[in-house]
């Protein structure tokens, strides 16, 4: 195929798309945006003299659980160095889910829709798609990378170092895109392919978190097989390593050589991987609205299962290791004494472990909350209920997995830290139990979540999706943001997870978890109602 | 025994749009009840509210003796419905889809399961995404068909299957009406309507236009004559009911060609013999040609003769 061949309908495409993220990539733009500046402009203003640096390196900059979950401290008596160990991993993270979340719908969720065949009947390459949805992603990231450069040299940071911390967030994003440009050739469904993508966007976190949770003689080389580790390792307002983003460059070329490549080999609408047949009959079992919801959801819940089975089991191992990590001197010493001793550090790590194991949940649970909504637009429920299963019924045989599901994972990725944990320091018992409750007790502030989309589903079907995801979204950009904002409470605890107690290591108050049960109950129970009295489809 | 479905006055909006808009539809036990209309006219949406998926703005709807809205889930126990866009669930095979709607109505019968598998010719191994798109289609009908529904609601079941599937579809429901099922089927194809239906609703713009045996309905439209006769005619212009009136000279009497609405054939004749009638034809309106007129009817700036057997698109 020619170039101008393989370019034919790319513009167009470009346009279509443009028009159809014409209100996400904005937002995607502004959160990436306010985060970094807002952090940025925060530190300027607590932390404004060489010394105030000084005080909170030695202090919080010591905390090994920050290193660990956050980011890996280089130097942070510039500003520019505190807003690049802050920013660097969520940045990332923020710029590989945009990435991953834009190309899965400009791609495999148009083939699986059947809208590409319409397209591509026209004068369109077959890559154009792929090619349109990648140029718009690039194209918005590098900017986004110019952009946060130029605004930190603005607020008054080193010119070199800003333009390598933008570039190199951007560059993350690429890798991500490129990352996803492989998968969607991979599965079947969009869902499979995001859930590939995002498999290896969180076996990236947990590399460069291994990394820099391990001690001096570590395997800290670890940090090096991650591309969200060399957002890190480029070391921006701290030596400036201007070739670790190159890698990403590298890495997103190759991966997109390769998508084209395994384009070229399957079909429309096909996977790499071939459909199976089924079987001609269904299962005894398979006779109610609860047992579809169970068939349909079966495979998802296994792969977030396994998914956070490792993650927890990653997390709960770095543990131990964690107060070493503040070192041996008189003063590292003294940090360890203020924070609770050995075993408060350790708490405190895990505590903030399972808080960002509750909002990786929540993920699943507005997902497969969601999955009503696209049940619905889809034309599967009116079969369904036209026969004897009303409205309830079918579902509930969905919100089980939100509602339990949830609840089944988060006791798990309580396990596997436990397991983890526990196997290496010895008394697993105990710690077992109280990480399972520490991961439980996060499973009301999802319900919550859960009601609000529920909710809005009964009342307001068309923006079920759009509202579920951004409650996720708030909830992260309160929480990471809320503390170094300096945000005052009201607007902080708008979030359910900033009302969840700090377990393990603290006793936990049954107050707060029950109002959150309660408030999630009765917003479901209200979607519930809207559900049963408005129009279908 | 009273009626299957009684619908009197029905009105569904969406926002602004009006789709069914004072909807008069009634379905008799044990009849096949034919449902046409333009596109858009409403059709997908009365049987909708029907199976109370949508809420009626206004009107009354009645079926097997019960409320839409309230009865639903009981209600569905006694009929089968196969939607006019069939979507699969892409992980289950054609096979566990058939099974579980049929479970999910009560239960269906194996021997009637596999029977309809073998007539409709079609692999239940495959899974959702697999299938073409009549395929698929046969999913939804087996599935149906295997039921023991009192009443069957069918949107457009034939779109998509073959010739020789359509035909298989026309004997299931001659079955079905032997077996005393009603059904109400919503097509497009005159044949399909034609060969099956006892009596047939034409509705446009969600409304009753039409409704009757299709013996009334000619009856009720034109049929066109042809004529030579010995002599020019006269009187014709002051006749009722006369339309599209032509006469030209041919040889020594005179062509006339023109179309009257049926009930008043038996004036125009009259009127012919007295010129004295040499040849004669008429012909009573196609099916066709009947829906044409209210499909034309319903949007007069597209009425640009299209072709016969198609049926022009109401704008929307
Ligand atoms: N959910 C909806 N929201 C808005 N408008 C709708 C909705 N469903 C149907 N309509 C409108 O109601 C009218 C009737 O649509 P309906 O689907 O009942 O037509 P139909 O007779 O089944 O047409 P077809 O022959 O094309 O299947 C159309 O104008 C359609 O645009
Ligand atoms: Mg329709």
């Amino acid at each position: 195929m020619s170039t101008a061949e393989a370019m034919a309908g790319v513009p167009e495409l470009g346009k279509l798309i443009t028009r159809r993220e014409r209100i996400r990539l904005p937002i995607w733009c502004y959160a990436l945006l306010a985060s970094v500046v807002g952090t940025a402009y925060s530190f300027r203003q607590l932390y404004p003299t060489p010394e105030s640096r000084a005080r909170f390196a030695a202090t919080v900059g010591r905390d090994p659980a920050l290193a660990v979950l956050y980011g890996k401290p280089f130097d942070l008596t510039t500003l520019g160095g505190l807003t690049a160990w802050r920013m660097g991993v969520f940045g990332s993270l923020l710029l590989a889910v945009m990435s991953i979340v834009t190309v899965v719908r400009h791609t495999r969720a148009e083939e699986e829709a059947g809208r590409f065949e319409l397209v591509g009947a026209g004068a369109v390459g077959r890559r154009a798609p792929l090619i349109a949805v990648l140029r718009i992603v690039l194209g918005t990231q590098l900017a986004l990378g110019v952009l946060i450069g130029a605004l930190l040299t603005a607020l008054g940071m080193g010119a070199s170092g800003a333009f390598l911390f933008g570039l190199s967030l951007a560059a993350c994003g690429w890798f991500f895109a490129g990352v996803t440009a492989i998968t969607v050739q991979l599965t079947d469904f969009g869902r499979s392919a995001g859930g590939l993508a995002f498999t290896v966007l969180g076996a990236a976190y947990l590399l460069r978190a291994f990394g820099a949770g391990s001690g001096a003689n570590g395997p800290t080389w670890l940090s090096w097989l991650s591309p969200i580790g060399w957002t890190e390792q480029a070391q921006a307002f701290a030596g400036d390593r201007w070739w670790v983003p190159l890698l990403d460059v590298l890495g997103t070329a190759l991966l997109v050589a390769g998508a084209f490549r395994l384009a070229r080999s399957r079909d429309l609408g096909g996977g790499i991987f071939p459909a199976r047949p089924g079987p001609a009959r269904g299962a005894a079992s398979l006779r109610s609205a609860g047992a579809l919801g169970r068939r349909l959801h079966r495979g998802n819940l296994i792969g977030w299962g396994i998914g956070l089975l490792v993650f927890s089991a990653v997390l709960g191992a770095i543990a131990d290791s964690i107060a070493e990590l503040v070192g041996t001197s008189q003063q590292a010493n003294e940090i360890i004494q203020r924070m609770g001793g050995q075993g408060g550090i350790v708490d405190a790590y895990l505590a903030s472990c399972m808080n960002i194991l509750g909002l990786v949940v929540a993920f699943y649970a507005i997902q497969s909350t969601v999955r009503l909504r696209t049940e619905e637009t889809g034309g599967r429920v009116e079969p369904l209920l036209a026969t004897g299963t009303g409205r309830l019924r079918w579902a509930a045989g969905h919100l089980v997995f939100p509602i339990a599901g949830s609840g089944l994972l988060l006791a798990l990725g309580g396990l596997a830290a436990g397991l983890a944990h526990g196997g290496r320091s010895g008394a697993l018992g105990r710690q077992l139990g109280e990480l399972v409750l520490a991961g439980l007790i996060q499973l009301p502030a999802i319900w919550v979540l859960v009601g609000l989309t529920v909710a809005v589903y009964g009342f307001l079907p068309r923006a079920t999706a759009a509202a579920g995801w951004s409650f996720v979204g708030l909830c992260i950009l309160l929480q990471e943001l809320g503390p170094l904002l300096r945000l005052s409470h009201w607007i902080t605890d708008v979030s359910p997870f900033a009302t969840v107690p700090r377990a393990p290591g603290v006793a936990i108050p049954a107050e707060p978890v029950l109002v959150m049960a309660a408030v999630g109950a009765v917003l479901t129970v209200l979607g519930l109602i809207g559900l049963r009295r408005r129009d279908i489809g | 025994m009273e009626n299957i479905i009684e619908v009197a006055g029905l009105r569904k909006s969406f926002g602004r749009a009006v789709a069914l808009d004072g909807l008069d539809l009634v379905v008799r036990p044990g009849e096949v009840h034919g449902f046409l209309g333009p596109n858009g006219a409403g059709k997908s949406t009365t049987l909708r509210v029907l199976l109370g998926l949508l809420r009626a703005d206004g009107g009354r709807a009645v079926l097997l003796g019960g409320d839409p809205w309230r009865d639903a889930v009981a209600l569905h126990r006694r009929l089968a419905y196969v939607p006019g866009d069939v979507t699969l669930w892409p992980n289950l095979s054609g096979g566990e889809t058939i099974d579980l709607l049929g479970r999910l109505r009560g239960g269906l019968d194996p021997a009637r399961r596999d029977a309809l598998l073998a007539r409709f010719e079609l692999d239940p191994r495959k899974k959702g995404r697999a299938y073409s798109k009549g395929n698929r289609q046969k999913v939804a009908l087996i599935a149906a068909l295997a039921s023991d529904a009192e009443l069957l609601l069918l949107d457009e079941p034939t779109s998509g299957l073959d010739p020789l599937m359509e035909e298989v579809f026309r004997r299931c429901v001659d079955e079905e009406r032997d077996r005393g099922r009603s059904v109400l089927l919503s097509s497009h194809i005159l044949a399909e309507v034609e060969e099956l239906c006892d009596r047939v609703t034409i509705i446009r713009r969600g409304r009753t236009a039409e409704s009757g045996t299709l013996a009334e309905l000619r009856h009720l439209t034109r049929t066109s004559v042809e004529a030579e006769l010995a002599a020019a005619p006269t009187g014709l212009e002051a006749l009722p009911g006369l339309h599209g009136l032509e006469t030209h000279p041919a040889g020594e009497g005179t062509h006339l060609r023109c179309e009257v609405d049926t009930d008043r054939l038996d004036r125009l004749i009259r009127a012919l013999s007295a010129a004295g009638i040499r040849s004669l034809t008429s012909r009573p309106p196609t099916l066709e040609e009947l829906f044409l007129r209210h499909y034309q009817d319903a949007e007069p700036a597209t009425a640009a003769a299209p072709a016969a057997a198609s049926m022009p698109e109401a704008a929307r």
